[in-house]
C-alpha cells in the first residue's frame, strides 16, 4: 500500500498522497479494531434483543406442523434454542435432560424448545435424536447462520429468549440436570409480558 | 515466594525499561550525555533482570509448581525436563517473557557497540528498543502474568491471581498439570518458535536505527551500514524459523505437506518477504545512493508486519491451528500497533524530502533496475498474502459471511510471481551496476540458457510432461547454471590473474567479496528448495486403503505391506499405537520398514498422527496410520503419500545456512564502511533544508 | 425460492438416506467409492469446525462423518459440483477453499492485481524519471562516477582481456 508514496520525486509528499496514506492506515486500523472487537466480544449477552430468524426443521421434528421455525411466530412464548451436534460428546450429557424438560413444559403451550444442529450430517443427527428419544423441534443450522447470530463458541450452548424476544439467559456447556433447566424457565414464565 | 520474586523482577525490569526511554529522550533534548549514558546503563540492566525472572520461571516449571497457573497449563509430571524448560515458550504468558528476554539481549548487544561516530543515534535507538521491550514487559505485568497462582477462597472457589484475592484465601495446589499441547512437543516445535522470535526481535534493531535516522535527520546510508549485519542475522533467523516450522508441519501435522497457506504461516512469511526485498534494495543504496525513501518504507513495513503478525495470531483475530488461545492483550496490543504505524509514517512523511536519491539511474537493465523489479515482485507477493489474510476479516464485517482463502488462491496468484523472481535471479548476477545492455547480459546468458533448455528437454523425455513443472525446472536450471558459471568465471579469471589454482582462487574469491558470493550460495540454496517445492506441488501422489494383516497397498513405485501393530505406553506416558509396515519397490525388492503411529496424550486428551517416512533424493515415502480396529479382519487404514523431490527442500535449507554465514561473516574492518564511501558522504551536501 | 429450494433439498437428502439404506440392504449395487475418490473431493473442502484444515486430513470425529457423507453421496452418483453445493448449503461458504467470486468476494480476486499493476506503473514511471534526469543533474551524474566494487571491476576488466 505504501507503494503509492514511492512515486514522489518532488520535494515533499503531495497532500493528496498523504491523505490517501492516512486514509488507508485508518481504514486498516478500523477493520482490525472491528475484527478484534468481534473476536473478543464472545456470545450474545443476556439483555440483547434477538432479531427474528428462521431455520428449516428435520422432517419428523417439525413444530406445530411447520417445516420451518420462525422466531417471530413465537412472540409471547419462552423460546429455548439449543445448539448441539452428533459429534459432540458433552451434548450427550444433557440430551435426556432437555427432552425431560420438554415433556414437562410442552403441554403448557407457553414454552418452545428448538434444537439447532450445528455443522452436522443428517443421518448421524437423526441417529442421535433417536438415541436420546428427542421429540422437540430440531433442524439443521444451515450455513451456520443461526449460530453466527448467537456468535456461539462451541456446542452445546443454550439460549433462553423471553416473551418479548429478549435474551434472558445463556448456558455455555451442558446442563447437568432437569432442575437446572426448570430453574431458568420458571422465572421467565412468571414474568409479566 | 518464588513466584512473587519472579513477578517482582519483571515489574522492576518494566520500570527500568520505562526509565531508560524517559532518560534517553530527556538526555537527548537537554544535550546531556550523562543522562543518555544513564539510559544506556538502564538498558544494559534489562537483560540480566529478565534473565533472573526467566530463571525463576524455568525453576518453577522444572519443579512442578502447579499452583502457578502457567506451570499448570503447560507442564505435567510426566513431561521430561527438557520439555518442561521449553514449555517456557509453549504458552502465551511465558512466550511474552521469552520475547522480552530476547529483545533485551539484542538491545544490549547493540548498545554495547562503539558509538563514537554515531552518538546522535544512540538515544533514539535506546528509545525504540527499550519502548518495545517495555511494551512486552507491560503485557506480562498487567495482562499475561506467568507467575499468577491459583487461590482457593473461603467460599471454595478457585481464582487465578498474583496476590491473595482475599485475606482468607490460600494457595491452591493442583496435583498435576495439564501438560504441553502435544503438537508442541516435537523437536521442530521446540526450536521453531525461538528462531521465529529471534528473527522478529532482531528486525527491531534495523528499525530502531531507521527511526533514529529519521528523527535526527541523519539520512545518509549510515544507518543501513550499521545494521547490515543485523538485518542479515534477522533474516537468517526468520528464514530458519519458517523452514523449521515447515519441517514441523511435515512431520507432525500429518497432512503430507509442509505449507498450507495458513494465516499464521503467512503472518510469518510477510516480514520475510519485505525483509528479503530490503536486503536487496539496501545494496542499491549502498552502491548507488538511490532508493533511500524506499528503504525506509521497507524497514518500517518489515517491522510493522512483524508486530502486526504477532498481533493477529496472539489476540484471536485470526483463528488457526497455530494460533494462541484467545487472550486479553488485544486492545493494548492494538494501541501499540496504531502508535507504531502512525509515528513511523508521520516521521517518514516529515523526512521525505531529505531522503531523495543522490544519483540517477542509467539503464533499465542495470543491476539496480533489476533489483527494483525484484522489489516490485516481492511487494506483489506481499500484497496477495496481506489481502488473503485480511479479507476474511473484511468479509465477516461487511457480509457476516465467514470465508476461507486457501491454498488454491495463493498458489495461483503467487506462482507466476515466484517464477518471475527466479528469472530475475538468473539474470541479475550477470548485470552490472549502472549500465548493462541486452547484449552484455545476453553474451553471458545464452550458454546457461541453452544448457538449461537441454536439461529441460531431457526432463521432458525422462521425467515429466507437466508444462508448469517444466517451466519451473527450466528456471531452476537456468539460475543454478548462471550462478555456478559466475563462480567458475570469477575463479578462473582470478586464478589466471594471481597464478593460484582454481580452488584456492574460489576460496579467496569468497574471502574478497563475501556478500556477493554468499548471496550466490543463498540463490543456489533457494533453487534447491524450489526443486523440493515444485516436486511436492506438481507430482505428489497419494492413496488410502484399509488393509488386513499381511496385505499390501501400492502407490507409484512403492508398495507397503502391513506387518503388525502394537500398543504400548511410552516413558512420557503417551499411549502409542504403532504399526509396522514393510516397504517394497515395484519389483518386490525389500527396501525397509516404516513405523507410522498414533500417539495419544492422556494428559491433553489429544491424538497425534506421526508418519513413517522414507526419505531419498528422488522422493519421500510418507505413510500415515489413519485408523485401526483392534480385532477385526480389516486391520488398519493407511494413507500413503509419495512426495517427489521434497528432500531437496531440507538440503537446500542447510546450504542456505552456509550461504548466510558466508555473507554475514565479520570483515576485518569491523565498521565495514570503507573509507571511500565515507568520503562520498562527506562530499554530499546535506539535503536538509 | 429459497424455501422451496431448501425443502427440495431436504426431500432430496431424505431420498438419499432412504436410497442409501435401500442400497445397503440390497448389498450396494453401486460400487463403493474408494478412499481416494472420497479424499479427492474432501481435499477441496475445508472442515467447518477446525480452522483452515482440509477435510481429507482432519482427524476429528466430525470430519470422519463428513467423509462418510461424501462417500455416500458419491455412491449415489452425485457429482463433485453437487457435493460441494450441498456442503455450501449446509455449512456455509467457508467450506470452500476459495470464496466464490460473487458480491464482495470479487474483491479477493480483483484488488491484488490492481494494486500490483498500480505498483508496477508507479515503479516504471519513477524509473523513467530517473533515467532521463533534468539537464543540470545529468551533468553532475556523469561527472561523478558512483563507487564500484573495485575488486569486481578489476575482475571484469580481466575477463574482458581474455575474451
Amino acid at each position: 500500500m505504501n507503494e503509492t508514496a514511492k512515486a514522489a520525486p518532488r520535494r515533499s509528499v503531495p497532500l493528496w498522497v498523504q491523505i490517501i496514506i492516512w486514509a488507508l492506515l485508518v481504514g486498516l486500523l478500523v477493520i482490525v479494531a472491528i475484527g478484534l472487537n468481534r473476536s473478543q466480544q464472545g456470545q450474545v449477552q443476556p439483555g440483547a434483543n434477538i432479531p427474528s430468524f428462521s431455520m428449516p426443521l428435520f422432517s419428523g421434528y417439525e413444530l406445530n406442523g411447520k417445516t420451518q421455525f420462525d422466531l417471530a411466530d413465537y412472540h409471547g412464548k419462552v423460546v429455548m434454542v439449543n445448539f448441539w451436534a452428533s459429534w459432540c460428546k458433552p451434548c450427550e450429557q444433557e440430551a435426556a435432560d432437555l427432552e425431560q424438560a420438554w415433556q414437562y413444559y410442552k403441554d403448557s403451550g407457553k414454552v418452545i424448545f428448538v434444537g439447532a444442529d450445528y455443522v452436522d450430517t443428517e443421518p448421524e443427527a437423526r441417529a442421535y435424536l433417536q438415541k436420546f428419544g428427542i421429540t422437540f423441534a430440531n433442524g439443521p443450522d444451515l450455513g451456520t447462520k443461526v449460530s453466527q447470530l448467537f456468535r456461539i463458541k462451541g456446542v452445546p450452548e443454550t439460549y433462553f429468549i423471553d416473551q418479548n424476544g429478549v435474551l434472558k439467559y445463556a448456558q455455555i456447556g451442558p446442563f447437568s440436570s432437569v432442575d437446572e433447566i426448570k430453574a431458568i424457565i420458571d422465572p421467565l414464565l412468571k414474568q409479566q409480558q | 515466594m518464588l513466584a512473587e520474586i519472579g513477578y517482582g523482577i519483571i515489574v522492576v525490569a518494566f520500570i527500568v525499561a520505562l526509565y531508560s526511554v524517559g532518560a534517553a529522550i530527556y538526555g537527548e533534548r537537554t544535550k546531556s550525555p550523562a543522562v543518555v549514558e544513564s539510559a544506556r546503563r538502564a538498558m544494559l540492566l534489562l537483560w540480566p533482570l529478565i534473565s533472573l525472572a526467566a530463571g525463576t520461571l524455568i525453576y518453577l516449571l522444572i519443579t512442578n509448581h502447579f499452583e502457578v497457573s502457567f506451570v499448570y497449563e503447560v507442564t505435567s509430571r510426566e513431561m521430561p525436563t527438557y520439555l518442561k524448560i521449553t514449555a517456557w515458550w509453549g504458552g502465551q504468558a511465558g512466550s511474552l517473557v521469552f520475547w522480552s528476554w530476547l529483545m533485551s539481549a539484542f538491545a544490549s548487544l547493540v548498545t554495547l557497540r562503539k558509538w563514537e561516530r554515531d552518538r546522535e543515534f544512540l538515544p533514539w535507538v535506546i528509545v525504540v528498543t527499550a519502548l518495545t521491550t517495555a511494551f512486552f514487559l507491560g503485557l506480562v505485568v498487567f495482562y499475561e502474568n506467568p507467575f499468577a497462582r491459583y487461590w482457593q477462597t473461603a467460599g471454595g472457589q478457585i481464582v487465578t491471581s498474583m496476590f491473595a484475592p482475599a485475606a482468607t484465601a490460600t494457595v491452591y495446589f493442583p496435583s498435576d498439570g495439564n501438560g504441553l499441547n502435544p503438537l508442541l512437543r516435537h523437536p521442530g516445535m521446540i526450536i521453531h518458535p525461538p528462531m521465529l522470535y529471534l528473527g522478529f526481535v532482531s528486525f527491531v534493531i534495523p528499525y530502531a536505527f531507521a527511526i533514529a535516522a529519521l528523527i535526527t535527520g541523519r539520512t545518509d546510508d549510515r544507518w543501513i551500514r550499521i545494521t547490515r549485519r543485523w538485518t542479515l542475522i534477522a533474516w537468517l533467523f526468520l528464514s530458519f524459523g519458517l523452514v523449521l516450522g515447515s519441517r514441523w508441519a511435515y512431520d507432525v501435522l500429518g497432512w503430507g505437506g509442509f505449507w498450507g497457506w495458513d494465516p499464521v504461516e503467512i503472518a510469518a512469511l510477510m516480514p520475510w518477504l519485505t525483509g528479503t526485498a530490503f536486503l536487496h534494495s539496501v545494496m542499491i543504496q549502498e552502491k548507488r545512493g538511490l532508493l533511500k525513501q524506499w528503504n525506509m518504507i521497507l524497514i518500517i513495513l518489515t517491522y510493522s508486519l512483524v508486530i502486526f503478525g504477532t498481533f493477529l495470531t496472539r489476540t484471536g483475530v485470526l483463528s488457526s491451528v497455530h494460533a494462541f488461545a484467545q487472550s486479553s492483550i488485544g486492545p493494548v496490543f492494538f494501541v501499540f500497533i496504531g502508535f507504531t504505524f502512525i509515528t513511523s509514517i508521520a516521521l517518514l512523511i516529515y523526512r521525505w524530502p531529505d531522503l531523495r536519491g543522490e544519483t540517477e539511474m542509467k539503464s533499465l537493465l542495470s543491476r539496480e533496475a533489476l533489483f527494483l523489479l525484484n522489489n516490485l515482485l516481492f511487494m506483489s507477493v506481499l500484497v496477495i498474502c496481506f489481502w488473503g489474510v485480511v479479507f476474511p476479516i473484511i468479509s465477516q464485517i461487511f457480509t457476516g459471511q465467514t470465508v476461507t482463502v486457501g491454498p488454491p488462491f495463493y498458489d495461483r496468484a503467487t506462482a507466476p510471481l515466484f517464477a518471475a523472481l527466479m528469472f530475475l535471479m538468473g539474470i541479475a548476477p550477470l548485470s552490472t551496476w549502472k549500465r548493462s545492455t541486452v547484449g552484455t547480459i545476453g553474451r553471458v546468458l545464452w550458454k546457461s540458457a541453452l544448457a538449461a533448455l537441454v536439461i529441460t528437454v531431457i526432463l521432458f523425455f525422462t521425467y515429466t510432461h507437466n508444462i508448469i513443472a517444466l517451466v519451473g525446472f527450466y528456471l531452476i536450471a537456468l539460475v543454478l547454471l548462471v550462478t555456478l558459471y559466475e563462480f567458475w568465471r570469477a575463479a578462473w579469471a582470478r586464478s589466471k590473474a594471481t597464478k593460484e589454482n582454481v580452488v584456492a582462487a574460489l576460496w579467496n574469491l569468497f574471502g574478497r567479496d563475501r556478500r556477493r558470493y554468499g548471496g550466490y550460495v543463498i540463490h543456489i540454496s533457494m533453487m534447491l528448495m524450489a526443486i523440493g517445492i515444485l516436486g511436492i506441488n506438481a507430482f505428489q501422489i497419494q492413496t488410502q486403503g484399509t488393509l488386513a494383516l499381511n496385505n499390501s497397498l501400492t502407490l507409484g513405485n512403492y508398495s507397503i505391506k502391513y506387518e503388525s501393530i502394537a500398543q504400548f505406553t511410552a516413558a512420557d506416558n503417551r499411549q502409542v499405537t504403532r504399526a509396522v509396515v514393510n516397504v517394497y519397490d515395484k519389483n518386490g525388492n525389500y527396501l525397509g520398514q516404516l513405523y507410522p503411529r498414533i500417539d495419544y496424550y492422556p494428559d491433553a486428551q489429544q491424538n497425534m498422527t506421526i508418519p513413517g517416512e522414507r526419505p531419498t533424493l528422488q522422493d519421500d515415502l510418507y505413510v500415515l496410520l489413519v485408523d485401526w480396529q483392534p480385532a477385526s479382519a480389516n486391520g488398519a487404514t493407511f494413507k500413503i503419500f509419495v512426495n517427489p523431490l521434497v528432500n531437496w527442500l531440507w538440503i537446500g535449507s542447510l546450504i542456505f545456512f552456509v550461504g548466510i554465514i558466508i555473507a554475514a561473516w565479520p570483515d576485518r574492518d569491523p565498521e565495514y564502511a570503507s573509507a571511500r564511501s565515507r568520503a562520498r558522504h562527506a562530499e554530499q551536501p546535506s539535503a536538509a533544508d | 425460492m429459497n424455501r422451496n429450494l431448501r425443502i427440495a433439498l431436504y426431500v432430496l437428502a431424505l431420498g438419499i438416506v432412504l436410497a442409501g439404506l435401500w442400497a445397503v440392504t440390497v448389498h450396494a449395487q453401486n460400487p463403493t467409492p474408494t478412499d481416494d475418490e472420497v479424499n479427492r473431493i474432501a481435499h477441496q473442502l475445508y472442515c467447518p469446525v477446525c480452522e483452515n484444515t482440509p477435510l481429507d486430513v482432519c482427524p476429528t470425529e466430525a470430519c470422519r462423518q463428513w467423509r462418510d457423507l461424501i462417500r455416500q453421496q458419491l455412491s449415489e452418483g452425485w457429482t463433485e459440483a453437487q457435493i460441494k453445493q450441498y456442503f455450501v448449503q449446509q455449512y456455509g461458504v467457508r467450506v470452500l477453499s476459495e470464496p466464490p467470486a460473487s458480491g464482495l468476494n470479487w474483491l479477493v480476486y480483483v484488488l491484488p492485481p490492481l494494486i500490483i499493476l498500480a505498483g508496477a506503473f508507479l515503479l516504471f514511471r519513477a524509473m523513467r524519471g530517473w533515467i532521463k534526469p533534468p539537464a543540470d543533474s545529468s551533468a553532475v551524474g556523469s561527472g561523478e562516477e558512483a563507487p564500484k566494487d573495485e575488486y569486481v571491476e578489476r575482475l571484469e576488466e580481466e575477463l574482458k582481456k581474455r575474451k
